[in-house]
């Protein structure tokens, strides 16, 4: 196994999700798939390729900044209007503790 | 809340202290002055009414994409010039994951392993120490969060309230290296680096309004110890007097826990000004696996040379630099030169009254006494100096090749500053120029010598002093108009 369903269960904590014991053992089955698939493109020589998170051209400069000019925004309500609770212009969530 | 490193060990005493050594660094966020937001064009604004600067970018509204605002880049490279950076060509934002409510998308969107800029320093001087050259470690980009709102509402006991106007606000974090060793260090530091942005014009840099934000990493270690012991990061730093205050606090709580045995636990704590303490907070240790990977919407940002080199050619003189420069060129004190240097719009407003008046330091009484009396009594800043750099180097001008006295040109600057005309207007218009003429300054002394023989006696007896006198009534005769120089002259020579 490339991971034990501790970690499973420690990851599910950092994103805020509660997963039951069959739950748990289901995700540590699939992650360990996924990450032996890993291993597959591991079998690779990428040894001289320079790692890539997005397309890239080759430019100078980034192309797609844009000019600092004020444009639309959402009106107070329609910003709201999918909260599950909102007051004072605001949105509401259970009190926070501060941590 | 008191974590479990609070329990009972005593502050440190002063000799206590003394045997140990602090290692400070700072983390200071400072919020760039762009019209619009880091990745939307919501107006970056303070003040508006909740929730009306948003987007469905910055709400994190699914499906909305960011793009980079161009003058957010330009200022982060400015402030990174500023700071005598090196800016990097290639560098690239990635999420940093946690949640929480100011934060919609549910990641911050910084940089990580190649952040704009690196390998900068600041120079500070403690006074009665020499200068010190403290480092910088990196410089990156990343998004504000919002605001969480604990009280003043009638709920609160039961909500938190939530405004996202400042949500994707764009900051630049600036990360020292752990280089300072006091308070006093740590205090000349931010005040430096301060003033080089506003120099730099990156941003305002209010502390009051969250500009300017600062987190401290504090550890103390014996003298002579090598390696460092174990930081402790202090947040809510919101004033310079608060860094200086939770700094010193720390270290003595740090030395106390020491000292007695105890063992410090590396932990966030909480500055309260109110106590005067920092406090531990509770947090659990997970919630700092943020989980960092590149930032899939955004392209890696390219900074091209020509782009860094307009930015270089364009930016202004730095304080420190400035500062140096009015010491050498123009003789100035370390101190005067430093309040010249307060502030930009000072520098600049001095240095061209300098160059109008021809004489440096002269100018620089006038512009730090007279001008910044009259303006604070107006409620003015230098800015809105009614009296423009030109006219006050003008006045000075006028005092330094003795065509005006110092005392009626305090009286002409006040003329000035309430009609906004010119010093040798007032002048003509009042008749205020100064008598140089010999003829006409012996022909008063002589008259005022003739009227006051006691003192002429006085005088020749040897009570030299009585000249002062004598100079009083050629003054109260020409209604201040006598150079004094000239009227001390043609009175010794009467009276010689």
């Amino acid at each position: 196994m490339k991971i034990t369903e501790q970690e499973v269960r420690y990851v599910a904590a950092l994103a805020n999700l509660e997963l039951s014991e069959p739950e748990t053992a289901r995700m540590a089955h699939e992650l360990d798939e996924i990450l032996t698939y890993m291993d597959k493109l591991n079998e690779l020589d990428t040894g001289g390729v320079e790692p890539m998170a997005q397309v890239l051209f080759p430019a100078g400069e980034t192309a797609t900044l844009r000019e600092d000019e004020p444009g639309a925004t959402l009106s107070n309500q329609a910003a709201l209007a999918n909260a599950p609770l909102s007051g004072a212009g605001q949105f509401k969530v259970p009190k926070i503790i501060e941590r | 809340m008191e974590s479990m490193a609070d329990v009972a060990a005593p502050l440190a005493t002063a000799n206590q202290i003394a045997k140990y050594e602090a290692v400070i660094g700072l983390e200071v966020h400072v919020q760039l002055g762009t019209k619009t937001k880091i990745f939307c064009a919501c107006p970056n604004q303070f003040g508006d009414a909740p929730n009306t600067n948003v987007c469905p970018v910055c709400l994190g509204m699914p499906g909305a994409l960011p793009v980079l605002n161009r003058q957010a880049v330009e200022y982060a490279i400015q402030a990174a010039l500023a700071l005598n950076c090196e800016v990097r060509r290639k560098s690239v934002f990635a999420r940093k994951n946690y949640f929480y409510p100011d934060l919609p998308k549910g990641y911050q969107i910084s940089q990580y392993d190649q952040p704009l800029a690196e390998h900068g320093w600041v120079e500070v001087e403690v006074e009665g120490q020499p200068p010190k050259r403290i480092g910088i470690t990196r410089i990156h980009m990343e998004d504000d969060a919002g605001k969480n709102i604990h009280e003043g509402f009638k709920d609160s006991d039961r909500y938190s309230y939530v405004d996202l106007n400042r949500t994707g606000s764009p900051l630049v974090e600036i990360v020292s290296e752990p280089e300072m060793r006091s308070s006093d260090e740590a205090f000349a530091y931010l005040s430096e680096l301060k003033l080089a942005l506003q120099f730099a014009g990156v941003s305002s840099c209010d502390m009051e309004k969250g500009h300017l934000r600062c987190d401290a990493n504090v550890s103390v270690r014996p003298r002579g110890q090598a390696e460092f012991g174990t930081k402790v990061e202090i947040k809510n730093l919101n004033s310079f007097r608060f860094l200086k205050q939770a700094i010193d606090f720390e270290i003595s709580r740090q030395v106390g826990v020491a000292e007695s045995g105890g063992k410090i636990v590396q932990e966030t704590r909480l500055y309260d000004p109110v106590l005067g303490e920092t406090l531990g907070m509770r947090s659990k240790e997970e919630a700092h696996d943020y989980r960092y990977f590149p930032e899939p919407d955004l392209v890696p940002l390219l900074i091209s040379d020509e782009w860094l080199a307009r930015v270089k050619s364009a930016m202004p003189e730095m304080p420190a630099l400035r500062r140096k420069r009015f010491a050498a060129d123009y003789g100035l004190r370390p101190y005067d030169a430093a309040v010249l240097t307060g502030s930009r719009a000072l520098a600049d407003f001095y240095d061209e009254a300098a160059k109008t008046s021809g004489d440096p330091r002269l100018t620089a009484n006038w512009t730090i006494g007279d001008l910044q009396g009259l303006l604070k009594g107006a409620g003015k800043e230098i800015e809105d100096s009614p009296v423009s750099a030109a006219r006050l180097g003008e006045l000075v001008a006028m005092v330094a090749n003795g065509e005006l006295t110092g005392k009626l040109a305090k009286d002409v600057l006040a003329k000035m500053f309430e009609t906004g005309e010119s010093a040798v207007s007032i002048v003509e218009r009042e008749g205020l120029k100064a008598i140089s003429d010999t003829g006409v300054l012996e022909k008063i002394a002589a008259q005022v010598v003739e009227a006051n023989p006691k003192q002429a006696e006085q005088y020749r007896s040897g009570k030299t002093s009585v000249i002062q006198f004598f100079v009083g009534q050629v003054m109260k005769a020409t209604r201040g108009q006598a150079n004094p120089a000239a009227a001390t002259e043609a009175l010794k020579k009467l009276l010689g």
